[in-house]
């Protein structure tokens, strides 16, 4: 019995020591944002909160336009996201239920584009929307990521479990492809079009290189890219910056602790059902 | 013309009218794809093998001129260099890590649900915020890696000036972003080992390590594999750290492929090199995600 109660405790000692791993960081990040200024980037560090200011929440909210900033990556973010859910609805039906020359080789390429990493793209993209105009604008962020390789994939999958009976049985019925989609594919498709939507979302959020490439003022600029700005113009106020850390992060945080199960199935499709 | 029509009809059961609707619903994925994702792979060959003047004008043929520039660059040399060593770094700290943390949140012990879920929140997390919070962690003055060096009696280390430490420093920080999705997966594989076989090794008395490195370690192979290279392509895409942490420096020790490609592109204008670079690295990746691929399909055979 003993044994046991040992075995328990080192059990839960362990898990705590990993998640001290994992929320270390965030962990001082918080206490860090709550300190006074007077007491930022003392020696020995502070690993126990040391007072509640929560005043750097305000000074981070106006030293940068933080404001603005999160209403750009949810505008960027949500506009990506139904994009994503929507292309890869049509196209994933399309290659799962309907017949046409050439449907093997469309899904060959499409599958082909997750071979094509973004960061390879970067320089011929700019061109791109540079020539369309669209540096600085919510379109030079959203269009080139409307669609997904990935998801097209995933729904494709979803929309081949549907039994081939029950689409000859809506068709005697007078449906056509786009009335069954929309009343019968869509709603058995749920899980994998919400474990899209929370994987595109969050994707777009945490989104660096580009959003740094084609947004050279405030009024497009995302959270991301304001908060590399604000950690590098205040590199003396640990607690504004560490504030506007965690503004970024609640979010996402709270899309995840919200959304976990989505988000794990998501992520787990593409490594166990292959 | 019609006769053919007739043919695929018969073939593929279905009308061009369907056909029409097809290709309607596949347009606007299609499309994106081709401006976005493979146009550039051709107009990046294109510039590869043309100079052209930040300044407009036309663009000049030049052959394999840039190609030989590059491959020659002490530059990029270093780079390539830099990119092995930081998924040498990245890729065996995270695996190592993931699978003490599956591990963990495998066991069945009353709120271990909290435990998966802590976990799995590095996810959360961009690159950019991961990086902002770790330069608390990596201050030289008073940062907490350099307070317990010195508490134990060690000389404190210029995490990011250093140009000795600089790689390691920025690679801790993408581990920990990594730890999340690492974790997940490893976790939902083991989830998904056969139960009786651990019953059976335990009632032949075999003890628990014994049991991680001949039972668990080998049936988890195929998941660790593909867990090696979705870390390794994603290594290789780094640049969100790199920016916020040491913008390349210090002397190029942080100067990864994606970094290089950025500041020869956009800030030395040489649009020829980054392209010759965007395309080295596309072929590591793509050779890569072949692997991938592979690695999956093994699993499905697997199970």
């Amino acid at each position: 019995m003993t044994g046991r109660a040992f075995r328990l405790l080192g059990t839960y000692g362990l898990l705590l020591f990993g998640s001290a791993i994992v929320l270390g960081p965030v962990y001082l990040a918080v206490i860090n944002a709550l300190l006074p200024s007077g007491e930022v980037a003392s020696y020995p560090p502070n690993v126990l909160p040391k007072g509640f200011g929560i005043g750097s929440f305000g000074d981070a909210w106006d030293t940068v336009p933080m404001g603005r900033y999160l209403v750009n990556s949810f505008i960027m973010a949500t506009g990506i996201t139904v994009l994503q859910v929507a292309t890869s609805v049509l196209a994933g039906y399309a290659l799962a239920c309907m017949r046409f020359p050439g449907r093997t080789l469309i899904f060959v390429l499409f599958i082909g584009s997750l071979m094509v990493p973004w960061e390879v793209s970067i320089v011929p993209n700019f061109q791109t929307v540079r020539s369309f105009g669209w540096l600085d604008s919510y379109q030079g962020l959203i269009v080139p990521f409307a669609a997904t390789g990935l998801g097209i994939f995933l729904l494709r999958q979803q929309f081949m479990t549907i039994p081939s009976e029950l689409r000859d049985a809506a068709a005697m019925d007078g449906y056509g492809h786009l009335r069954f989609l929309w009343s019968v594919g869509i709603p058995l498709a749920r899980p994998a079009i919400g474990s899209l939507a929370v994987f595109s979302f969050l994707s777009a959020w945490n989104q660096y290189l580009w959003p740094l490439l084609v947004t050279n003022n405030d009024d497009y600029r995302t959270v991301q890219i304001g908060l590399a700005l604000l950690s590098r113009g205040e590199i003396d106020r640990v607690n504004v910056v560490m504030a506007g850390t965690i503004i970024a992060l609640l979010p996402t945080l709270i899309l995840l602790l919200v959304f976990q199960r989505q988000l794990v199935r998501g992520l787990t499709a593409g490594a166990v059902k292959g | 013309m019609k006769r053919l029509v007739d043919r695929l009809s018969a073939r593929y059961e279905s009308s061009p009218g369907e056909w029409l609707l097809a290709l309607a619903l596949i347009a606007p994925a299609a499309i994106v794809f081709a401006v976005f994702q493979f146009y550039p792979l051709g107009r990046a060959a294109y510039l590869s093998l043309h100079e052209t003047s930040p300044f407009g004008g036309g663009d000049i043929y030049v052959g394999l001129d840039q190609w030989r520039r590059v491959l020659d660059d002490e530059d990029f040399h270093k780079s390539l260099w830099v990119t092995a060593k930081f998924v040498l770094i990245v890729v065996p700290l995270g695996i190592v890590l993931g699978l003490f943390l599956a591990h963990l949140a495998n066991q069945r012990v009353r709120g271990i649900v909290v435990f998966r879920t802590i976990f799995s929140s590095t996810l959360a997390s961009s690159v950019a915020i991961a990086a902002v919070t770790w330069t608390l962690l990596l201050n030289p003055q008073n940062g907490i890696f350099n307070w317990l060096i010195r508490e134990a009696g060690g000389t404190p280390i210029s995490w990011l000036t250093d140009p000795q430490w600089a790689l390691f420093a920025v690679g801790l920080t993408s581990v920990w972003i990594g730890i999340g999705f690492t974790t997940i997966v490893l976790l939902a594989a083991l989830q998904g080992l056969p139960e009786e076989l651990y019953e059976s090794a335990q009632m032949d008395g075999a003890g628990r390590l014994r049991i991680f490195f001949r039972i668990t370690l080998p049936l988890l192979s195929p998941s660790l594999l593909f867990v090696a290279v979705v870390s390794t392509i994603s290594a290789l895409q780094t640049f969100g750290q790199i920016d916020v942490l040491t913008r390349g420096g210090p002397l190029g020790e942080t100067r990864v492929m994606v970094y290089a490609i950025y500041e020869d592109a956009f800030r030395f204008r040489d649009v020829g090199g980054a392209s010759v670079q965007s395309l080295l690295l596309f072929a590591i990746i793509a050779m890569l995600t072949a692997l991938q691929f592979w690695a999956v399909r093994g699993r499905v055979y697997y199970r």
